[in-house]
């Protein structure tokens, strides 16, 4: 049988460049501790809202 | 309607929208006397900034304004009078809005005030806007003492008779290229406006000097223009009300016509909803304070300025002026390029003969449409002074401040239920 290595275990063997989305306190303690992190700025469609969501959608936003 | 075909519409009125706002070509001709220009603009009237308000609701400044503006016109004695006299029903509150008009801050104009006007000669519609006063204890801030009167008085009296004179004689003058070439010297139109100013004293200059006689009153008219950077606001002010008018009313367009703040209430207008306000209170601007004075000292939100928003500028060309940036607490002329990349996430186009050198001549963001408001959960940013919360004392910063999102989100219901989705 093939021995083969932990994908995320490889992924961490060298150095990590991480692109958070989402809470951005992710991306700060990454940062804080040395790592490259980028922060996405993103946030969900009409901020979750689901009756904005469907309006949106009806009006082909 | 499919849901193909409602997209399809609303995309079609909006490019409509957006080709009048470009197809514009504002003229600055003439300063007129309000009660003449404006039709429908009686006596004892009072038009103000925002959407309608009655005097229990009103502001500190706005109520200081109002109580200027009745004793300036001559229906009260003093100040007290005329608070009693608002309070009483005395006088009739408008919107500026309602009469084709704009006007900073609390932006009280009666009918004895000179207002600029401006024409957009591609749909021959006018606006008016009243004359910016200057620093200091002025009536947009709610100053309403006899410095400030006298000060009105003489704008009335002396200084717009002989620009407008100035205007009439020269066929007036075009806005469109002037806002262009103050793009590119840093001015972003609402905060800052030292550069269109200048071209404007400069484009002027001739003809005033040939119409005043008397070299005083020349050299006075003259340091009035050249003493205050901000002179130019009123005139983009009313430039942006002409080039918005004529896209009101566009059926299936969800893009914003006009924003704007009575101190209280922040309202906009939808062209596919006709003149209907959708409205939400006020938020607080944050920025930077004069020396002495803190947010505790500010009043909230106000003035119809957001005009210039709506048609792209302002706080959409905050890249284009990195000192105003700074000014307004906005951080480094890097993170001003964000502000103005983030607000073309939420309108339809850009304006191609009004570009930002720093951002490789892009056009500043056009057309504000309030699905991508909602979608984005980006509200349009606002650059915007700040007024003390009393009456009188006048302007103690300069901040941003975000539309709330509210009023987009009630904009957006209605604007489904005529479209017949919701």
């Amino acid at each position: 049988m093939e021995d083969r290595k932990d994908p995320i275990q490889d992924l961490l063997d060298g150095p990590v460049a991480v692109i958070n989305i989402g809470l951005a306190q992710f991306a700060r303690t990454l940062e804080g501790q040395g790592v490259a992190a980028v922060q996405v700025d993103w946030c969900p469609p009409a901020g979750g809202d689901r009756r904005m969501i469907d309006l949106l959608d009806k009006l082909g936003a | 309607m499919t849901k193909g075909d409602v997209a399809a519409a609303v995309e079609a009125a909006n490019a409509r929208a957006v080709e009048r706002m470009l197809a514009a070509d504002p003229v600055l001709v003439d300063v007129a006397v309000a009660g003449d220009a404006i039709a429908g603009l009686g006596d004892r009237t009072i038009l103000h900034a925002g959407p309608p308000i009655e005097w229990p609701d009103m502001c500190g400044p706005l109520k200081g304004a109002v109580a200027g503006a009745i004793v300036l016109e001559g229906w009260a004695a003093d100040l007290d009078e005329a608070a009693e006299l608002a309070a009483a029903g005395g006088v009739a509150f408008h919107p500026n809005h309602h009469f084709d008009a704009v006007g900073p801050m609390t932006g009280t104009i009666t009918r004895s005030m000179p207002v600029m006007v401006v024409e957009n000669r591609s749909f021959g519609n006018r606006a008016y806007c009243t004359l910016n006063e200057g620093l200091g204890k002025v009536m947009r801030f709610g100053g309403n003492d006899a410095e400030v009167l006298a000060r009105l008085r003489w704008l009335a009296e002396t200084f717009g008779p002989a620009f407008g004179a100035a205007l009439r004689e020269a066929g007036g003058t075009p806005l469109k290229a002037m806002i262009a070439r103050g793009l590119s010297m840093g001015d972003e139109m609402h905060q800052r406006n030292v550069g269109c100013t200048s071209l404007l004293l400069r484009a002027i200059a001739p003809v005033l000097a040939r119409a005043v006689d008397d070299r005083e009153r020349l050299a006075g008219l003259f340091e009035f223009i050249g003493g205050n950077d901000q002179f130019f606001l009123n005139v983009a002010m009313a430039m942006g009300k002409a080039i918005m008018d004529p896209v009101r009313g566009i059926e299936g367009s969800s893009v914003v016509t006009a924003m704007s703040r009575n101190g209280t209430t922040f309202g906009i207008r939808v062209s596919g909803l006709g003149d209907r306000w959708f409205t939400a209170p006020v938020e607080m601007p944050r920025g930077l304070y004069f020396p002495g004075f803190s947010e505790d000292d500010a009043n909230p939100d106000i003035g119809d300025s957001t005009i210039v928003e709506t048609i792209g500028l302002g706080g959409f060309a905050m890249a284009a002026s990195p000192a105003v940036a700074g000014f307004v607490g906005a951080g480094t002329a890097a993170e001003a390029l964000n502000y103005t990349r983030a607000m073309e996430e939420i309108t339809v186009a850009r304006n191609p003969e009004w570009t930002i050198p720093a951002l490789d001549f892009a056009g500043v963001p056009t057309g504000i449409d309030i699905r991508k408001v909602v979608a984005s959960g980006r509200t349009p940013t606002i650059n915007t002074g700040i007024a003390h919360r009393e009456a009188g004392i006048g302007q103690v910063g300069a901040g941003i401040v975000r539309a709330p999102m509210a009023c987009f989100e009630r904009a957006l219901e209605a604007f489904a239920a005529a479209m017949g989705v919701a």
